[in-house]
């Protein structure tokens, strides 16, 4: 596999860092893990992307995916740190308007104890 | 290369040299390069119903004016009006990937091959500068 999932949970406050390339390959092993994490109640849901290099439509699915479970169980989902190659699928499929969206954790972990 | 998403790494890297020796800008590559990707992924999920070991036939040709990028395989023939970008507006997993391939591509064309198999030609235009 060429993607590492780390996460990290500290009462309601989860950071799922994912580094490498997720794709058609590798988005079964992220779905698997942050969907996991989504399960719990009115959860902060951090995604650290920093070292995510590549992303497919079916990465991107899966946060979309997580989302919706978040939102359902009450929780918030922010994701944080994307390079300009991952942004830019978020901006084409327009889901940058749909997801939170923090360039690092500084911001995103202000935006989710605001 | 064959139908396994194992695979799909090793097309990127390919065929983001490609683009790099036609002239592409880091930016427009990393476009090109997930249209190739999501065209790919298409043809293992929906042609082949993710069945590995089957084949998929890229290639790549840099022309006078443009690059042109063709997928054949052998699998199930797809309804080809089927084949449409989905509404942006509804939110939920999946179904992005023929909106991506139109939006980054100037041509694309999708094709049935006789009783079984399809044909997908994309094209992308050189930056100016690089026309011949």
């Amino acid at each position: 596999m060429s993607v590492e999932i780390r996460t990290v949970q500290r009462g309601s406050m989860v950071l799922v860092e994912v580094c490498g390339e997720v794709d058609l390959y590798t988005s079964p092993q992220l779905r698997a893990e942050i969907l996991k994490m989504a399960a719990g109640k009115n959860l902060s849901l951090m995604v650290n992307l920093e070292c995510v290099t590549y992303m497919d439509s079916s990465g991107v699915a899966t946060l979309v995916e997580a989302l919706q479970h978040v939102n359902r169980n009450g929780g918030r989902m922010v994701l944080f740190g994307l390079q300009a190659e991952v942004k830019e699928i978020f901006e084409l499929t327009r889901l940058d308007k749909v997801f939170d969206i923090r360039s690092n954790f500084e911001t995103a972990m202000k935006w989710v104890t605001a | 290369m064959s139908s396994d998403a194992a695979f799909l790494r090793v097309l990127r890297s390919a065929v983001d040299q490609i683009c790099a020796l036609a002239g592409f800008s880091k930016m427009d590559s990393s476009k090109i390069v997930l249209a190739v990707d999501e065209a790919c992924s298409n043809v293992i999920r929906h042609a082949y119903k993710n069945k590995p070991g089957k084949p998929i036939v890229v290639t790549c040709h840099i022309l006078p004016t443009k690059l042109e990028i063709t997928l054949t395989d052998q699998g199930e023939a797809a309804e080809i009006s089927s084949i449409q970008p989905r509404a942006l507006d509804d939110v939920r997993p999946g179904g992005l990937g023929v909106h991506i391939i139109r939006t980054v591509m100037d041509e694309v064309q999708y094709e049935n091959l006789a009783a079984v198999g399809n044909r997908l030609v994309m094209c992308k235009y050189l930056p100016k500068e690089n026309r011949s």
